[in-house]
């Protein structure tokens, strides 16, 4: 029974998902058991994407399905402890950039991956960051661009935590559009992710040492 | 007497219309002057170059190059993107002292700013620009929306022009609000009830939104003139450009702006019968958008920015069901009419390849920008001349020698056997200027001894 949720949602199968859902609700059964089962699903959402067997069309549909899964299951769930989290990361695009595509996905596989992603939106201010990594003393800052002109915004975003003195707190990662290993060296990040799963590898190694 | 359209073979087609290519109009639809012989010369030479390498039956007289930037010749003119798109006279400056100053065979014309003010009459939705949702000193970025529904596709697929005109045009531009109390035109027949029709013309809604577009129309006017000016110019100088106009990718066009990236992909699973009719609708539509604007023009070539078949973007059977069939059609369409498709693959296209070669021979013409064009040389390159890949964090942040040593390479793997044009890989907004001049020097410099 559980494995038929935690296969319908890895298989995106939607209406025979949101059906189970529905069953074991009338059964009476425990929201959060649910809940769980449908993280585990994504789990495994996330792992077929980082084999490639997945694609970008696959995690928006699942994030989707568990979206509807979580409104049917959320008027049912009593407040408790929520999981536990990896850790902390503080996520956005860079100033001057409206791109969110790309950082979508790396949040969502952040989130799927167990981290507790602040997520600060696109066109973020430097400031914002700052006071993003200041309020949650996240370990970890991921900055997205998809234009050239985000390679300056990476870095004045880089100089003013170096500035308010958290740049031996934080690890930062940079990943999008036009960058590279180049766009790096110059922003002074200290890792560039080539995709999503990249980002999610980078902040395993971060947050475990 | 010279062939009708009619009776002519695709091949002829393209000739006829290289032809026209050859000998430049301005917009009053005189013959461009040249500035000396010299520089009418230089205008045939980069054409024929451009031709033989596109052609691939003999190699150039030495590989072509182009440049493509976005709004770089404003920045490298010491402009903003603001005032490039509200000062004709300022972007055509900056545009001709780009083209002036690199001399590369190929130039994008001036179009790319566009006319800022006419955006902001009818209230455009679609886009941020500069001074309007992004920084002045910035490029306009797109806001991606379902700006069509997803219970919408069967208005759609009826008509789609009054699906345009009622639902999605009123959505993108706030000035149009008039529009959805228009009548259906095609219901405009006979004596009995036509009158009642043209009611809505009446009421001051649509009154409004008349006037909007009427001030619209002459602000789109005086920039059609500037830049109708400027190819003038920079043609009389003897530099061709590349582009006369632009179609879509059916897969795109609901993607990037009827549906967003969000909604055609949950489309793709919940309603897939339906995005494959709306595609095949747009098919002969997106055809005739290239068509007409080459036959207008007199010029064969039209750009197709492609964005969301991408690698990583779809799956390979996705790519192939969804992507590519209409896309293929859209190209031998446009090809049947002897007009070059120049569709530009941004980002990564290396595991779509082997697919996208499908295509008759010496008939397209790609812009390449990160995918990885030694694979590329093997497969699309058999039958397709392709440009780019030099890409931007090279042009930005490399030096002049790193950006020669890449050219240099470029030619040595990708020019023997001709189809290959030295360029750009992505429209760029940021380069520096030893970098731009370093490209170009390269392509002279090797790419005459390859064609040798």
């Amino acid at each position: 029974m559980a494995g038929d949720l935690v296969n319908l949602l890895a298989d995106l199968k939607e209406q025979e998902a949101l059906k189970v859902v529905k069953d074991r609700l009338a059964k009476g059964e425990d929201a959060f058991k649910i809940l769980d089962d449908a993280r585990s699903g994504m789990e495994i959402v996330g792992k077929r994407f980082a084999e490639s067997q997945y694609f970008i069309p696959d995690l928006v549909y699942s994030g989707e399905i568990l979206k509807a899964v979580s409104e049917l299951v959320k008027p049912k769930l009593t407040k408790g402890a929520d999981a536990k989290k990896l850790g902390k990361v503080v996520f956005g695009t860079v100033a001057g950039d409206i791109h969110d595509i790309g950082k979508d996905i790396v949040v969502f596989m952040l989130d799927v991956n167990g981290f507790e992603v602040h997520d600060l939106g696109v066109d973020v201010p430097v400031q914002k960051f700052v006071d993003k990594i200041k309020e949650t003393g996240a370990p970890v800052v991921g900055l997205s661009g998809f234009l050239t002109l985000a390679f300056d915004s990476m870095k004045q975003t880089i100089e003013a935590i170096s500035g308010a003195g958290l740049r031996d707190k934080v690890k930062i990662m940079i990943g999008g559009g036009q960058m590279s290993e180049e766009v790096r060296k110059y922003t002074g990040a200290d890792a560039y992710g080539k995709d999503a799963m990249a980002g999610v590898s980078l902040a395993q190694k971060w947050i475990a040492s | 007497m010279a062939k009708e359209w009619v009776d002519m073979t695709p091949d002829e087609r393209q000739e006829a219309l290289i032809a026209r290519w050859m000998a430049p109009k301005d917009p009053q639809g005189n013959d461009i002057k040249f500035q000396n012989p010299q520089a009418e010369k230089d205008y045939k030479d980069r054409i024929t170059r451009i031709k033989d390498a596109l052609q691939m039956k003999k190699l150039p007289d030495r590989v072509p190059v182009f440049l493509a930037p976005s709004f770089y010749p404003a920045y490298y003119a010491g402009i903003t993107p603001y005032e490039a798109m509200y000062d004709y006279e300022k972007c055509n400056m900056a545009f001709k002292k780009f083209v002036l100053d690199f001399k590369p065979d190929g130039n994008l014309g001036a179009a790319v700013p566009g006319p800022g003010k006419f955006f902001e009459i009818l209230d455009y939705k679609l886009y941020s620009w500069p001074g309007h949702g992004v920084a002045k000193e910035q490029s306009y970025q797109a806001n991606e929306g379902e700006y069509m529904t997803a219970d919408e596709y069967d208005a759609f697929i009826e008509d789609p022009s009054n699906y345009f005109t009622h639902s999605y045009l009123p959505r993108v531009f706030g000035k149009l609000e008039g529009f959805p109390m228009l009548p259906v035109l095609t219901g405009i027949v006979e004596m009995y009830g036509v009158a009642g029709n043209f009611i809505p013309f009446g009421l001051p809604p649509v009154q409004a939104t008349y006037q909007a577009l009427f001030e619209a129309g002459a602000e789109a006017l005086k920039w059609g003139m500037a830049m109708g000016a400027f190819s003038a110019e920079v043609n009389g100088a003897g530099f061709p450009v590349i582009a006369s106009g632009f179609t879509k990718a059916p897969f795109d066009f609901v993607g990037d702006t009827l549906r967003g990236t969000r909604g055609v992909m949950l489309d793709m699973y919940r309603c897939p019968d339906k995005l494959h009719e709306a595609m095949e609708r747009l098919v002969p539509i997106m055809i005739k958008m290239g068509v007409d604007t080459a036959m207008m023009n007199g010029h064969p070539i039209i750009f197709i920015p492609l964005h969301k078949g991408a690698d990583g973007f779809l799956s390979d059977a996705q790519f192939k069901e969804f992507y590519w069939p209409t896309f293929r059609k859209v190209l031998l369409g446009l090809i049947e009419q002897g007009v070059v498709p120049m569709p530009a693959a941004e980002g990564s296209w290396t595991t779509r390849l082997e697919v996208m070669s499908d295509l008759p021979k010496g008939k397209t013409l790609w812009m390449i920008d990160n995918s990885d064009i030694f694979k590329a040389k093997k497969t699309l390159g058999k039958v397709s001349c392709m440009f780019g890949n030099v890409q931007s964090d090279l042009l930005v942040l490399g030096t002049p020698q790193q950006v020669k040593d890449y050219v240099k390479k470029l030619v040595d793997e990708c020019a023997p056997g001709g189809g290959f044009i030295v360029s750009n890989g992505a429209f760029f907004d940021q380069a520096k200027a030893e970098n731009v001049h370093a490209l170009v020097d390269a392509a002279m410099e090797y790419g005459s001894k390859v064609c040798k």
